[in-house]
């Protein structure tokens, strides 16, 4: 049995955009304030900390999950992905997020990396979705300026372009 | 909104989850998908002195065939549920209902029993395992009971589970070609339910069960009523569940949608 006591701080491994994570924190830690204050990897947005604003979403072993409502101990020897991860390594931006920058799908953008890594996580199993079903997911996160019709958009844009019906040239970040 | 303080418990067999749930009494809570625990310990309406996580016990991971019923362990998320290749044929009511709960992004990590163990008045899966008949096996150190899905919810997030048991897993009545429906309104897809209703044709009639209403949630046999009598028998049933106004919907809303949607599902697996 492990048994992490609540005043100390234990060892936790994960791999974190293919990088091996090994530090260490106490259990209460959320693994969203993992990431962003131990990593240092501030991409991932806290909203509402109970789960309802998608903000914090990350993938979890390739499923878009809230990393607000998960425990930075519950993720040991899991794969972790954040919105880190879009672009390349020369800032280039990813393919959904050319296509979020090309519809004006964010203007604050305090909610955009989650609605990227839910999609993000949609399209790598589906890329065939459709609108509805992009709709569907996008019911988990809560976007207060676009009123949702462009990230639609952008979405089914970007989703043409993985399945190579459509060619961009990649533009900086 | 940051968790209190706790020891965290990583079980690696069902029988430490269960020792400690013994020793610690009352203090210890078991975490599977965490989707609805989590929140209660952001805000702390939660305080475990020790949370039991038991999603790597494999043995809790299946669903399996048990004599006319599926048996879904206490570690199944419900994404894992809702991908199951046979739940349109053997759990028809579930694959139906299961897009309802939650979102995706914690449908992901949500578990079916978690939800059920958690018993929000308004949630999907205590309705559906309600409205099929269904029961829940719960381990303690000492032994394993079962209790039916009617005798399990006691009132908003109370059930019949004693401190030292856990859900080992809960097993819903396959569908065997009965017909089934679920019907929610939601003020956005995936909230919590200001109303759901699910209605399983059985042998003499309909059984309609209603969540989001009353305290938990509730069934109700219907037998071959038509017009007027249907409706005078809806009626009652709404006004028994005793609704409330909330900051979500008024007390006489939902009396109405029991009522709409009631008709409307009992029409749809009458044949």
């Amino acid at each position: 049995m492990t048994r992490f006591s609540a005043d100390q701080r234990h060892r936790i491994r994960f791999t974190l955009n293919g990088g091996t994570i090994d530090r260490a924190c106490e259990p209460r830690m959320l693994l969203a304030d993992f990431i962003r204050h131990e990593i240092g990897a501030t991409g991932t947005h806290v909203g509402c900390e109970h789960g309802v604003c998608g903000a914090c979403t990350v993938e979890i072993d390739g499923k878009p999950a809230r990393a607000c409502l998960t425990l930075a101990v519950q993720v040991e020897g899991c794969e972790i992905k954040t919105v880190e991860s879009l672009a390349d390594k020369q800032g280039r931006l990813g393919v959904l997020q050319s296509a979020f920058r090309r519809n004006h799908a964010l203007q604050c953008g305090f909610c955009t990396a989650g609605i990227l890594m839910s999609l993000d996580a949609l399209f790598a199993r589906h890329p065939e979705a459709n609108e509805a079903e992009i709709r569907d997911l996008l019911t988990g996160h809560l976007c207060r300026c676009t009123g949702y019709a462009p990230i639609v958009r952008a979405a089914l844009e970007a989703a043409a372009e993985l399945r190579g019906e459509t060619k961009r040239e990649a533009v900086d970040a | 909104m940051k968790p209190a303080a706790f020891d965290y418990v990583r079980a690696e067999s069902l029988d430490e989850a269960l020792d400690v749930l013994r020793n610690e009494r009352g203090d210890a809570r078991i975490i599977a998908g965490g989707q609805s625990l989590m929140p209660m310990l952001n805000m702390r309406l939660a305080r475990p002195r020790v949370l039991v996580d038991i999603m790597r016990l494999e043995a809790l991971r299946k669903i399996e065939p048990r004599q006319g019923r599926i048996a879904i362990g206490a570690a199944v998320r419900q994404t894992e549920l809702l991908e199951w290749p046979s739940l349109g044929r053997e759990l028809k009511l579930l694959s139906l209902a299961l897009p309802w709960t939650g979102h995706v992004q914690t449908r992901s990590r949500g578990t079916i029993c978690g939800s059920i163990a958690h018993a929000d008045p308004s949630a999907e899966m205590p309705l559906t395992l309600l409205a099929l008949g269904g029961e829940i096996v719960l381990r303690s150190a000492k032994k394993q009971r079962r209790v039916a899905a009617r005798d399990f919810f006691l009132g908003v997030m109370a059930t019949a589970r004693n401190d030292d048991e856990l859900i080992e897993a809960v097993e819903f009545p396959v569908s065997n070609g009965r017909r089934c429906a679920f019907r929610e309104v939601a003020r956005r897809h995936g909230d919590f339910a200001i109303v759901a209703c699910a209605a399983v044709a059985t042998e003499r009639g309909v059984r309609l069960a209603v969540g989001g209403v009353a305290d938990m949630p509730v069934a109700r046999e219907f037998e071959a009523l038509k017009g007027t009598a249907l409706d005078d028998a809806l009626n009652a049933f709404a006004w028994d569940l005793d609704a409330r106004d909330d900051f979500h919907a008024t007390a006489r809303y939902r009396r109405d949608l029991v009522r709409m949607i009631g008709r409307e599902l009992i029409a749809e697996v009458t044949p």
